[in-house]
């Protein structure tokens, strides 16, 4: 997977990452990972590139440090434990302060080397700037490759592909578990959309929902316990809610319009959907029990097409697909203001979904014609483009935080 | 009506590679050759014998094309639904899927609702014809399967249509 960075943050934080000792026996470059972490994420600037390695046992000279441009400086040193079990050792330094930050022992074996390299990246992040990183959640999306279609999971940067579904037809609407253990999906597999739950650590999956009709837009409740999902078993597409283990199925919307593309609030108590029932589609809000009791709140107003919702962690900001003159826009509605910001300068925009800091959105679109995924920061700064060459990549998602 | 099953090939199961975390232990499942089932999709052996296969018989155009953004039925495809209902009723264990398209403008889960709406109402025409809604289900591809990948508007008009599948089992 290729990764260009298109415009940087404002005032780019200075960090030094020095060469971990002894990484070159490794399948993977623990310091070259965090530093392109690093960099993408559009808060830092790497002042180091080379190969010089700082012994991680003696307190480094902050003066030198210093005077080579670096605020902050990691360094490191990878240990074989037994065959293929690594102990990765990292530790930060304020540069500034001339203190340590204390730092890291990770354990790993030779196939999650990346992972202990985020995980590093994400306590240089919290340390210096005090957010909690990303980097070690995960994406999944679907790469079209001639006819045949693969949902995969990817590390954060795109990298590192798993393969958890591979079919000869199109898979849709992924949505991570809140433990993200699980993806709910949508496959066309069966001449018509079926949603199942699949369990990434067994490869095991059930049919969540496979009534007459379709059956689509899965989208977890908080508590993991339920879904709501779209059917057309009466007619019409409606919002339905049912138990993750498919039992337990209820109706939330009541319209002869279509109702589609329910996504909770992150305190479980609304869903924000897509309706057309003023004659376009359009972003509404209704109670998480439906709109038996109260009738769903219209949302989005400043665009003739608004679909696609998706809430932010901290449920401040709705992102949203808006069409707009022919086109299909990523925009960011502030939900106390109502005020909305087009973060894109592309056309065919699609599947926003927000990292598990809020920090940024991911999104599906269109660049020279091909198929790719692109993720913009909240505060419009650093966008990526994620493409891979002679594929089609779409439907992407964003995976919650891990435990750790 | 004598029916036979396409061979639908399912592999399940084929461990592709495990994936480690630290915490978690990911592995997927491969689902191989799914649905080579098709539009009129039977085997071979008696493809010829479906009336529907028949390039002579009413049943044989299966398509019912729509305008932007609309999904009425126009007066021209009057006669092949009323074909095909004089067809359903006469053979109450034929069942078809009526499958749903929209051109690719528009987000996934939208077009998806509007090429359902398609498909319905080609039910609710069928329907208006004395067909039992059991012999019948209305769905939709959305704009995921493209019968046209142009990004024109001959395109666009091809792929905003719906399909009636006879399905064979």
């Amino acid at each position: 997977m290729n990764i260009e960075i298109k415009g940087v943050g404002q005032s780019l934080y200075p960090v030094a990452v020095s060469r971990f000792k002894d990484e070159n026996k490794l399948p993977v470059s623990i310091t070259d990972v965090v530093r392109q972490n690093l960099a993408r994420s559009g808060y830092f600037k790497n002042t180091e590139v080379g190969n010089g390695i700082e012994d991680d046992q003696v307190m480094p000279n902050f003066k030198i440090w210093g005077s080579r441009g670096a605020d902050a400086l990691a360094v490191g040193s990878v240990t074989e434990k037994s065959p293929g079990q690594y102990e990765v050792r990292y530790r930060l330094y304020d540069i500034r302060k001339g203190e340590s930050l204390n730092g890291l022992i990770v354990s790993a074996s030779a196939d999650n080397l990346r992972l202990a390299a985020h995980r590093i990246s994400d306590d240089i992040i919290f340390k210096l700037l005090g957010e909690k990183g990303v980097f070690s959640t995960r994406l999944s999306y679907v790469i079209k490759e001639g006819k045949r279609f693969r949902l995969v999971i990817s590390d954060a940067d795109g990298q590192n592909i798993r393969n958890a579904l591979n079919s000869s037809e199109p898979i849709i609407s992924a949505a991570w578990s809140p433990d993200g253990q699980k993806i709910a999906y949508v496959s066309f597999e069966d001449r018509k959309p079926i949603v199942y739950v699949h369990e990434l650590a067994s490869g095991r999956r059930i049919v969540l929902s496979n009534a007459k009709g379709n059956n689509s837009a899965p989208s977890w409740a908080p508590d993991g316990k339920s879904l709501a999902i779209s059917l057309s078993k009466d007619g019409n597409t409606q919002i339905y809610r049912v138990n993750a283990d498919g039992s337990n199925l209820r109706r939330l919307t009541q319209g002869g319009t279509i109702d589609t593309e329910p996504q909770f609030s992150p305190d479980g108590k609304f869903i924000y959907f897509t309706s057309d029932r003023g004659g376009n589609p359009q972003i509404y809000r209704m109670s998480a029990e439906g709109e038996r009791g109260e009738p769903a709140r219209r949302i989005s107003f400043k665009q003739p097409y608004a679909t696609s919702a998706r809430i932010s962690p901290d449920g401040k900001y709705l992102a949203y697909i808006a069409g707009v003159g022919g086109g299909f826009k990523l925009y960011l509605m502030n939900l106390l203001t109502g005020d909305t910001t087009a973060m894109t300068d592309t056309s065919f925009d699609e599947s926003p979904s927000f990292a598990a800091n809020g920090r940024y959105i991911l999104y599906a679109t269109q660049v020279g014609g091909k198929k790719v995924l692109a993720a913009v920061s909240v505060d419009g700064y650093v966008k990526q483009i994620l493409s891979i060459p002679g594929s089609d990549v779409r439907q992407p998602s964003w995976g919650p935080f891990m435990d750790q | 009506m004598k029916t036979t099953s396409p061979q639908r090939r399912l592999a399940l199961a084929s461990i592709l590679g495990a994936v480690s975390f630290l915490g978690a232990c990911s592995s997927g499942v491969k689902l191989d050759d799914l649905s080579t089932v098709k539009a009129g999709g039977s085997d071979s052996s008696n493809f010829a014998s479906q009336p529907w296969n028949d390039p002579k018989s009413p049943l044989f155009q299966r398509s019912i094309y729509f305008d932007f953004d609309e999904f009425t039925i126009k007066p021209q495809y009057q006669n092949m639904l009323q074909a095909g209902a004089a067809f359903l009723k006469q053979n109450p264990q034929q069942k078809i899927m009526i499958q749903g398209n929209t051109d690719d403008r528009g987000t996934a889960e939208y077009n998806l609702a509007l090429g359902q709406r398609r498909s319905d109402a080609v039910r609710r025409a069928f329907a208006a014809l004395g067909v039992p809604d059991g012999q019948m289900e209305a769905v939709s591809l959305g704009k995921e399967k493209p019968k046209s990948e142009g990004n024109n508007e001959a395109a666009w008009a091809e792929n905003r249509r719906a399909d009636i599948i006879y399905l064979t089992k």
